[in-house]
């Protein structure tokens, strides 16, 4: 008799539980850096407040996991308290979240900027290197020394996408401008970023741009007296004075649509690769030091991106070696440019292998 | 060369934690205890002095706030190890983890607000002079406080009898206690400065090296200085050329990129810390020279026995 109660007792709360998960719809979130980064990180949480806002649902989050064996844990621990759906917002989370993902069939899971997918994971990234042209046009016109400066943290495609990008729009606006880049190995290490930076000014670079999440590239050039460009979030109060255009990565949409796919059932794994058409890459408005013209030939440059009639990487594009490795009137696939691993004409130094 | 002089100015700027970190320890350890908190020590001393000048705007306000947190710490650390004699090893490691934890705790509020970094004083004649000037008397001020510690380090060390005491309970805390002198009193007193110099080097990196808090932004430095102690072989002289030694690998590593120089950058992030190895096999290799700098009694527990 007792055991019966008991067991019916049991039965009843399993079934409350299951009952009251199901009627929620539960969002997990993995980053890379902590959200006061500023930067990167900062710019998910504002995706994951926008969800918030816009839907009612219950996010949770967890920052700062360093990307290898915690991610795994991490993930799991979201996968299995409730969650529906995840996002793993760096690329170093991959391998961890194809791995969870086969044990946890029925979450599904989005990772930014990888390129592993299966039935419950997605992938989705924002066209950065779109951003990057922008800026390289503004560096351009702006540098005064012909040497511009770009730190940047691990030699994958996507870094060396924007070095190129950035590159191959600096020298067209200014043929004899070239990049150095200075590899820091981290995504956010404000000293060795700021170290970076100092090395670089000091070798006589006049603009400094980063794929690095910290705001203290910036720092260094307002104290400098150097100009640079934020990263991924608008870095301004940073660096009043330094700071032309900021890339900001606007995460709010695409969160949006793809949770209210989860709650309407319609969620299917696909790879999404978005840029400034769909708003998914911003530029942050123009610093004061922005001379008038040159905000127009931005602007210019920004819109025709969008129209499609400008494609940062059209041809003809030389390698470093001064061959022509895309023709006028081509442009790099995407499928090429997802595993780009060469520098463009321009860039001084060799990649890391 | 053009570069040299600022390339030397951010060896400055890079060593000087790694000096404040390691000359502390170093007393600590001529004194025959082994700290290994110094990380969580630095860090500490970086939130509390970051939180300090952001709220009061008073630098100096914060370099005191940050000797406190890091002696703070110390007492922690003296009261498990001289007191409830808890091995120094454990103890030493646990307090690095419950600092970088406490500091992240405290520091939440504090990540990705902007500050300016402490200003420097420029020596009124001295800096004047061509190349010199700028680089050694234009700096500030904890970089001059961190370089008079070396003299006063040294000094007390070798010259003064307090500290003629202290290398003597290191050498041998028995023969000290049957000579009178009060070992636990001696040590804590020495861990206590080891702690406040940690602090320090930890205030140094968020007011003037990178001006900003983050979690964990002492990056391993504490355990840095922790090595630079032995490479130095507990000699303040060679603290002072280990910690200049290894900032200025881990900045010209960074020049030698932006020169172009094709090593790959992951061979040159890991010169710093060959360099030290290196530095650590060569001196070695006198095994006589080591045992005479290397306080006899480091590490080990003090139990007067009766």
């Amino acid at each position: 008799m007792l055991r019966r109660t008991l067991l019916s007792l049991l039965l009843a709360a399993g079934l409350a539980f299951t009952g009251s998960a199901s009627a929620e719809t539960k969002v997990g979130f993995v980053y890379v850096g902590p959200i006061g980064d500023h930067g990167y990180s900062y710019q998910h949480d504002q995706g994951r407040l926008a969800v918030e806002k816009e839907l009612g649902v219950k996010t949770s989050y967890v920052e700062s996991v360093q990307e290898g064996a915690d991610a795994e844990r991490v993930i799991r621990q979201l996968a299995s308290s409730g969650h529906d759906i995840i996002f793993t917002t760096s690329f170093g989370f991959m391998n961890p979240t194809i791995k969870v993902a086969k044990q946890f069939k029925k979450v599904k899971f989005e990772h930014a900027t990888g390129y592993k997918r299966a039935d419950n994971v997605s992938t989705y990234s924002a066209r950065f290197y779109e951003g990057r042209t922008v800026i390289g046009t503004i560096a351009g016109k702006m540098t005064k020394s012909n040497v511009v400066g770009y730190i940047a943290s691990f030699p994958i495609p996507e870094v060396i996408r924007g070095i190129d990008a950035f590159t191959l729009a600096l020298r067209k606006v200014n043929p004899k401008a070239t990049v150095k880049v200075v590899w820091v190995n981290s995504w956010f290490d404000p000293g060795k970023e700021g170290d970076a930076a100092k090395a670089l000014i000091d070798q006589g670079v006049d603009i400094i741009t980063q794929h690095t999440d910290s705001a203290a590239p910036l720092q260094v050039a307002e104290a400098r007296g150097v100009y640079g460009f934020g990263q991924a979030s608008d870095m301004s109060k940073f660096a009043p004075k330094a700071q032309l255009t900021s890339i900001v990565d606007n995460w709010s949409n695409y969160y949006i649509d793809r949770v209210k796919a989860v709650m309407d059932g319609t969620w299917k794994s696909t790879d999404s690769w978005y840029g400034l058409k769909q708003g998914m890459v911003k530029m942050a408005p123009y610093g004061e030091a922005v001379p008038a013209d040159v905000r127009q030939l931005a602007d210019e440059v920004k819109q025709s991106i969008i129209d499609g009639t400008l494609h940062p990487f059209q041809g003809p594009i030389k390698n470093q070696k001064g061959e022509l490795v895309v023709k006028a009137g081509e442009v790099i696939s995407d499928k090429d440019l997802l595993g780009l691993n060469w520098y463009v004409e321009g860039v001084e130094g060799s990649i890391p292998k | 060369m053009d570069v040299f002089i600022p390339a030397l100015l951010t060896i400055i700027t890079a060593a000087t934690p790694l000096l404040f970190a390691a000359l502390g320890e170093m007393v600590t350890e001529k004194s025959g205890v082994l700290n290994l908190g110094v990380e969580g020590m630095m860090v500490m001393g970086a939130i509390i002095a970051f939180t300090t000048v952001h709220f009061s705007g008073s630098v100096s306000l914060a370099i005191v706030t940050s000797i406190l947190a890091g002696a703070i710490m110390a007492t922690i650390f003296a009261l498990f190890v001289l007191i409830f004699h808890a091995s120094q090893v454990p103890t030493g490691l646990a307090l690095t983890i419950f600092g970088i934890g406490l500091s992240a705790l405290l520091g939440q509020d504090m990540i990705g607000i902007p500050y300016e970094g402490i200003p420097k004083i420029a020596i009124p004649l001295l800096s004047t002079i061509p190349v010199v000037g700028s680089l050694f008397f234009t700096q500030d001020f904890l970089v001059y406080l961190s370089l008079a510690m070396v003299l006063a380090i040294h000094y007390f060390l070798q010259k003064t009898r307090p500290g003629l005491i202290l290398r003597a309970v290191g050498d041998s805390h028995d023969a000290a206690h049957a000579m009178g002198y009060s070992v636990v009193k001696i040590r804590f007193m020495a861990i206590l400065f080891g702690g406040a110099m940690c602090g320090l080097g930890g205030a140094y990196l968020s007011l003037a090296y990178s001006p900003m808090w983050v979690e964990q932004m002492t990056a391993g430095r504490g355990w840095i200085a922790l090595a630079l102690v032995v490479f130095a072989c507990w000699r303040t002289g060679r603290v002072l050329f280990g910690a200049y030694l290894f900032g200025g690998i881990s900045i010209l590593q960074l020049h030698a990129q932006a020169l172009g120089i094709g090593i790959p950058s992951q061979v040159m992030s890991m010169l710093p810390y060959l360099a030290t190895i290196i530095v650590l096999v060569i001196i070695s290799r006198d095994v006589s020279k080591i045992k005479l700098n290397a306080p006899a009694s480091l590490g080990k527990p003090f139990h007067p026995s009766r």
